[in-house]
């Protein structure tokens, strides 16, 4: 896309006057002036390539007219030109033949059929009858360009839309064209498939059938599919998707464009998990996370069986009942929707009195860390001068939210601060690494804005210091004096340290740069609006805390905490030790997400119940004394919210398998059987429950959230940004969704009321995001490890042992196997090979790994990959050597070849 | 290689067996030129180039001193000499990097001088295995003795010259492929605007592209002034030029002609240069590369002159003039030209890429015998399509003028030769098989 200002131009076209944006192509200014120029290679969120011609127009310039293709051309002041004359019409017409000549015209068997830019404009301006009577061009059909992507070459027009999205949009070149001629094809290079976790969008906006993805090929036929816009909640960006479906199940995934997410974009695991939901559910164990749960079931005589709702239901609410409520909890709530989160946090801190719920698994941030600190949107972070990424890599835990980050800085506007160890996403495009060991996140904070002693300490390091001086001085000069235009994005890059660090960190670098914005990188689906319904200890819905919490509550809840509750890790250790008897478990797997493995066994084998709530087997629920089945992804309506704190819309598009439900309704059979009513006779009725008791969320109401100005999502509290009518969608730029004749969601009712906020909020951004006051900071103690020490980084994996993955046949295959990643200089040490086994042990356990050197990893540290298993192996590996007591865990390395 | 009495400007040194060694350059005034433009301004040795009046000999013709006075200022700028040569029947660059690499060499520095690079690249068709090893050891020797490197000849003036050999592509000497090319990427004609590398050019900078022939004659230039070269020739098409004559002639090779003073009939058939039409008469010759419109009979008498040529519809070129003799098919002819250029076709236009091989094929058939009436119509429509109007210069579909030049041989041969194209399709098989 050529740069845009506000600067306008004007030009004629087709004899009328067009105002244009300045640097603005000719195909957009027209498309917006209601003249649609055909177009196959160009796509609007692309650099123009020009090379398809089928958008050329008459340009009259100094030396006549001539023809130009208007998708590369700028619209200049006073240019004329012209989309409808003879000449142009001829040369399109020309290349639209020219296209076809080729092309196999195999459309009845091509699963592009329906739905194909080539065929719908072969159909509306092409000629009727070939004139090509030579024999067409023929490969092998298809071939493989990755685990995922076929290749269809005789489909191919050569239009480039794949290589330049692989290049340009996801930094990783591994397609490209070869050949001259009319033998160009689209190839990978030599041993290196297009293994890349963005592949399906290449399917996604080839204009033909010759990209195809594994799981869609042959599964429907455009005209019969089906679709309803919705919110991918496989992490926690909240993409805009549309969810397509095919008698009964769903068969593709296609991303929306929104200017404020996604921009189109889908990575490959949030589009391709559908999968999961289409498993044959029964035939795995309860263990199995490719098990669905289709039916509620309770222990009678040590064994799950199969029951009615109201007798599984009527076993949970005499355990919860009968339980004291500092000795009940619950643990997840990540997966929820919006409403099911606030039904459950009422159930259990409004209805039972407990404050010990927590989404977070041990593996998040201090939740008033993440709704204290100033927030930044994802688009303020993607036009941020300067990013500091102070959190895991965001290729493997919110891969959308780094094409966004990345495009900032491959353009060179952003200049990023990676304080990442260990090989990070933003290697390439980083314009400082200041790598922080674990434990090391203040001191390099500290550096960084300007504490000189703090780079003594860092030296102190057996190995020195992983950053030089000058490192130093460049990120100082662009974090600036009081961090304007500066955004931190904050997460956990590792599980092997304490969440303290980096939570100090991110407080040191809010008070030196208090003009600084901040994008909490908890990647877990709907995590963030599980926080603000008050799923964290301390906290009441609509981010504020316990004590602060309105007393309009007191109107739905008929009970409120009277003490601070326990977190994840202390309600595990609570049942341990006898002090937790009853849990609920909300869509989560303690086994594979808590990084503390003995303290999971110990708390599940306890006599502590557990009433699991859930869509997938887990060992979680087999060892429950209740499950209750969930409906999960797209088999549910309402909201979700996501890191920016966009709250938009699921919409639900098939039935949940055999008897399962949605959240609130399971709550609101709980609540009644305890002897209360909590008021949801609808979906509806919750979400405007939470517009009208959750402060962060008020005037959110379902007649808002159905207007079209809140299509792409609205950031709460109302009136963060100013509201927008959503473009029009330009048919080609994502072909698929244009040719499925619905699209929208069809859940709420409602019209737009007064309360829409729209251009009125203009310039009201001083909105404060919540009410939650920021934590103190702690005096932290890191020790330096010894000389033969490693300190162990676990960050996590887009493809790991988690459920999404697991499920769907088509990514668990991409999963890679564990192995230890560390300098070649350690290597050296021990006397070990990259491929070597090595025993690593610390103060938990040991394990045997495969050892690989990496020169990203710095010295004195070793790496393992989150919930990941060893070759053949569906065990989190790591979590041998993990123990959630302790600061830090250091390991020790020894060479067993 | 034959040579006429003519002034000789850069083939003078090619007639001794050893042009090729340092020994020969250093004994016949090498690098003479280029002392004596250090002791020139840089601006005084353009100035000599821009009154020479030198036009661009890579096909295009344009004035050297107009493109060098257009390179933006910049803090890094490259000089790029196109040595890619790979048109059928374009052998004259051949000759000067394998003749005397050292002049050529000498050239470029009296370029990078004048425009103040201190960077440049030579790239040369990779199937010129002697050329590659030529040029690497004028370069070297260059080195050596003081000519290239830092401080040449104790003028302050410091260049570095790389050689890039090319991977087999005839488009990459189209200069802004050859630009992504010596990048290290595909290839890929860059889409104008920006029309000129001038302004944006390798590696984003500012960058002249220039012919080898071009470099070749700046020796002589600065030797003996702008005004001696501009004397010969005449109107805008001064000094010598070099003619790759092929074909049917008894002599084909590389000429040096003085421009204008000759016509394609002196070129054809002086006994000392091609030595006229062994079987036969002439029927068609192609003036100026396989991209231009042909010519006939009766326009062998138009002297060999950019301008004079261009006036009659065609174009000189690169200076490859092919002479067909009445034996020739015009079918095959206009088939094989098409074939090299469906072949060569970067791919990323639709109609270059889609239409050069649907041409061909329709061609193939016709010269196989298996051509319909309608074919006829067919090929000018689809050669329309890709250059609208048929005219010369073409008007473009395309991203470069490789696609719009397919059209020149078949348009010339149907408009010219109908017949031919008739006989094959009525007797069913090509009449001269
Ligand atoms: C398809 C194509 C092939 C070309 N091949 C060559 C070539 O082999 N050598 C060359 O000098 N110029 C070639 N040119 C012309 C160059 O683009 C460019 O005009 C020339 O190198 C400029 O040098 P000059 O100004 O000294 O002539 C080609 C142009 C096109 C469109
Ligand atoms: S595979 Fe599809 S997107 Fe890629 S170049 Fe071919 S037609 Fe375009
Ligand atoms: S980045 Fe996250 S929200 Fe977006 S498609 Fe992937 S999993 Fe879904
Ligand atoms: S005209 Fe032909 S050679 Fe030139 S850029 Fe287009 S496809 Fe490539
Ligand atoms: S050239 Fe403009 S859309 Fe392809």
């Amino acid at each position: 896309m050529p740069e845009s200002t506000n600067e306008t131009v004007t030009f004629t076209l087709d004899g009328r006057e067009v105002v244009a944006k300045k640097g603005e192509a000719i195909i957009a200014a027209a498309e917006r002036a209601g003249t649609y120029i055909p177009r196959f290679c160009y796509h609007p969120r692309m650099e123009a390539s020009g090379n398809c011609r089928m958008c050329l127009v008459e340009v009259e310039g100094p030396r006549g007219s001539t023809l130009m293709p208007s998708c590369f051309v700028a619209a200049g002041e006073g240019m004329n030109v012209c989309t409808n004359s003879d000449k142009v019409k001829k040369a399109q017409d020309g290349v639209l033949e020219f296209l076809l000549s080729n092309h196999p015209l195999d459309c009845p068997v091509c699963d592009k059929g329906g739905e194909c830019p080539l065929q719908d404009q072969t159909l509306l301006h092409g000629p009727g009858e070939t004139r090509f009577v030579e024999e067409k061009r023929h490969y092998e059909k298809p071939i493989a360009l990755s685990e995922l992507v076929l290749l269809d070459r005789e489909r191919c027009i050569q239009c480039g839309r794949c290589t330049r999205f692989a290049d340009e949009i996801a930094g990783e070149p591994l397609i490209d064209f070869a050949g001259r001629g009319d033998r160009v094809e689209v190839s990978t290079f030599p041993g290196e498939p297009f293994s890349s976790y963005y592949s399906g969008n290449t399917v996604q906006i080839c204009p033909v059938g010759a990209l195809t993805a594994t799981p869609y090929r042959f599964a429907a036929r455009p005209w019969d599919l089906d679709q309803v816009e919705s919110t991918c909640t496989g992490c926690a960006t909240g993409c805009r998707v549309a969810v397509q479906s095919s008698q009964g199940r769903v068969t593709r995934l296609l991303g929306v464009d929104t200017d404020t997410v996604n921009h189109g974009w889908l990575c490959d695991k949030g589009r391709f998990a559908f999968e999961g939901l289409n498993a044959d559910g029964d035939d795995f164990e309860l263990s199995d996370p490719r098990r669905r749960i289709t039916s509620p079931m309770v222990r009678t005589n040590g064994e799950l069986v199969a029951v009615s709702w109201s007798e599984a239901i009527s076993r949970a609410a005499s355990l919860l009942g009968e339980t004291a409520p500092e000795s009940v909890g619950a643990i997840g709530g990540a997966s929820l929707t919006n409403e099911g989160a606030f039904a459950w946090t009422s159930l259990l801190k409004g209805v039972l009195g407990t404050d010990s719920v927590d989404a977070q698994l041990g593996d998040g941030l201090d939740p008033s860390l993440v709704l204290g600190l100033p927030r930044a949107t994802i688009n303020e972070a993607a036009d941020a001068c300067t990013l500091i990424v102070l959190s895991g890599d965001l290729r493997e835990e919110l891969p959308v939210l780094f094409l966004r980050l990345r495009a900032g800085a491959a353009t060179k506007k952003a200049s990023i601060i990676d304080l990442s160890n260990g090989s990070s996403c933003f290697d390439k495009v980083a314009a400082v690494r200041l790598p922080a060991r674990p434990g090391d996140a203040p001191q390099v904070v500290a550096a960084l804005t300007g504490d000189d002693e703090a780079m003594k300490v860092l030296a102190r390091h057996p190995e020195g210091a992983t950053f030089d001086a000058d490192a130093i001085a460049k990120a100082r000069h662009l974090v600036g004096s009081d961090g304007t235009g500066v955004v931190v994005v904050i997460g956990r890059s590792s599980l092997a340290e304490d969440a303290a660090f980096v939570e100090d960190a991110a407080l040191a670098l809010h008070q030196a740069l208090p003009k600084a914005t901040f994008l909490p990188a908890l990647r877990r689906a709907n995590v963030h609006g599980a926080l603000d319904m008050g799923m964290s200890p301390g906290l009441a819905p609509g981010r504020v805390s316990m004590e602060d919490a309105a007393s309009s509550l007191s109107a739905l809840w008929t009970k409120k905490p009277t003490s601070t509750g326990r977190t994840t890790l202390e309600q595990l250790r609570a049942m341990d030790q006898g002090a937790q008897r009853v849990t609920v478990v909300l869509g989560a797997d303690l086994g594979a997400d808590v990084p503390d493995a003995d303290l999971v066994q110990r708390a599940l084998s306890s006599d502590a119940a557990i009433i699991a709530v859930a869509g997938n087997g887990s060992t979680t629920v087999a060892a429950a004394e209740v499950v209750l089945p969930a409906a999960i992804s797209h088999e549910r309506g309402g909201t979700t919210t996501n890191l920016e704190g966009r709250v938009s819309r699921l919409g639900q598009k098939v039935v949940a398998p055999g008897d399962a439900w949605e959240d609130w309704m399971m709550v609101t059979e709980l609540a009644h059987e305890l002897g209360t009513t909590l008021p949801f006779g609808s979906l509806d009725d919750v979400t405007n429950a939470i517009a009208v008791y959750a402060p962060s969320h008020h005037g959110l109401t379902t007649s808002l959230l159905a207007s079209s100005q809140a299509s792409d999502g609205v950031v709460v509290p109302l009136g963060t940004e100013t509201l927008h009518e959503r473009k029009a969608a330009d048919p080609m730029a994502i072909p698929g969704l244009a040719s499925a004749d619905h699209i929208g969601l069809g859940a709420f009712t409602g019209s737009i009321t007064s309360e829409t906020p729209s251009e009125s909020n203009q310039g009201a951004s001083e909105v404060a995001f919540s009410q939650v006051r920021l934590p103190e900071r702690r005096a932290l103690n890191a020790v330096v490890p010894d000389g033969y020490a490693l300190r162990l980084v676990s960050g996590r994996k887009l493809y790991d042992l988690g459920t999404a993955v697991s499920a769907s046949p088509a990514l668990a295959a991409l999963a890679a196997p564990a192995v230890a990643k560390v300098n070649a200089y350690d290597l050296d040490r021990i006397g070990a090979h990259s491929g070597d086994r090595v025993r690593l042990r610390s103060q938990k356990g040991t394990m045997i790994i495969a050892v690989e050197s990496d020169a990203h990893v710095a010295r004195g540290t070793v790496a393992i990959d989150f919930n990941v298993g060893q070759a053949g192996e569906t065990t989190n590996a790591v979590l041998a050597l993990l123990d959630s007591s302790v600061a830090v865990v250091d390991v020790r390395m020894e060479s067993l070849s | 290689m034959s040579l006429t009495d003519a002034p000789k400007i850069i083939t003078a040194r090619a007639q001794y067996d050893d042009s090729h060694t340092l020994e020969r350059f250093l004994a016949t005034g090498g690098n003479d030129g280029l002392k004596k433009a250090l002791t020139m301004t840089p601006e005084a040795v353009q100035a000599e180039v821009d009154a020479a009046s030198l036009l661009g000999r890579g096909g295009a013709g344009f004035p050297a001193g107009r493109k060098w006075a257009m390179l933006r200022k910049a803090d890094v700028s490259y000089l790029v000499v196109n040595g890619d040569e790979s048109e059928p029947a374009t052998f004259k660059d051949h000759l000067l990097v394998e003749r005397d690499a050292h002049q050529l060499v000498e050239g470029v520095t009296i370029a990078s001088y004048a425009l103040q690079v201190n960077q440049a690249f030579i790239f040369l068709r990779g199937e010129f295995a002697l050329g590659l090893e030529r040029v690497q050891e004028a370069i070297n020797d260059a080195y050596k003795t003081g000519a290239l490197g830092t401080n040449i000849f104790g003028s302050g003036f410091s260049l570095d010259i790389v050689v890039h050999p090319g991977a087999g592509a005839y488009i990459c000497g189209e200069e802004t492929a050859l630009l992504e090319a010596l990048e290290g990427k595909r290839g890929y004609p860059r889409i104008k605007p920006p029309f000129f590398p001038a302004a944006i050019g390798l590696y984003g900078e500012p960058t002249v592209v220039n012919n080898v022939e071009t470099m070749s004659n700046l020796p002589w230039i600065v030797l003996n002034g702008g005004a001696a070269f501009a004397a010969l020739g005449a109107g805008r098409s001064t000094g010598t030029r070099l003619f790759a004559l092929s074909g049917h002639v008894r002599n084909p090779g590389v000429y040096e002609l003085e421009m204008v003073k000759h016509t394609f009939r002196d070129l054809i058939f002086s006994p000392e240069l091609g030595g006229g039409v062994p079987n036969g008469d002439v029927k068609a010759i192609i003036p100026g590369g396989v991209s231009a419109p042909w010519f006939y009979p009766e326009q062998l008498d138009i002297p060999l002159g950019q301008d004079e040529v261009a006036e009659q519809g065609s174009m000189l070129g690169s200076g490859s003039i092919v002479v067909m003799d009445t034996n020739t098919c015009m079918v095959r002819a206009a088939w094989r030209i098409t074939k090299f250029f469906s072949r060569e076709s970067c791919g990323q236009c639709t109609p270059c890429r889609e239409g050069s091989g649907w041409l061909e094929r329709v061609l193939w058939r016709l010269e196989n015998g298996q051509g319909r009436m309608e074919d006829l119509d067919l090929l000018l429509d689809l050669c329309d399509n890709i250059a609208p109007g048929l005219g010369w210069p073409p008007q473009q579909t395309t991203i470069c003028v490789l696609g719009p030049s397919i059209p020149s041989s078949i348009h010339s041969a149907i408009s010219r030769f109908r017949d031919e194209f008739l006989a094959h399709i009525t007797q069913g098989k090509c009449p001269h098989a």
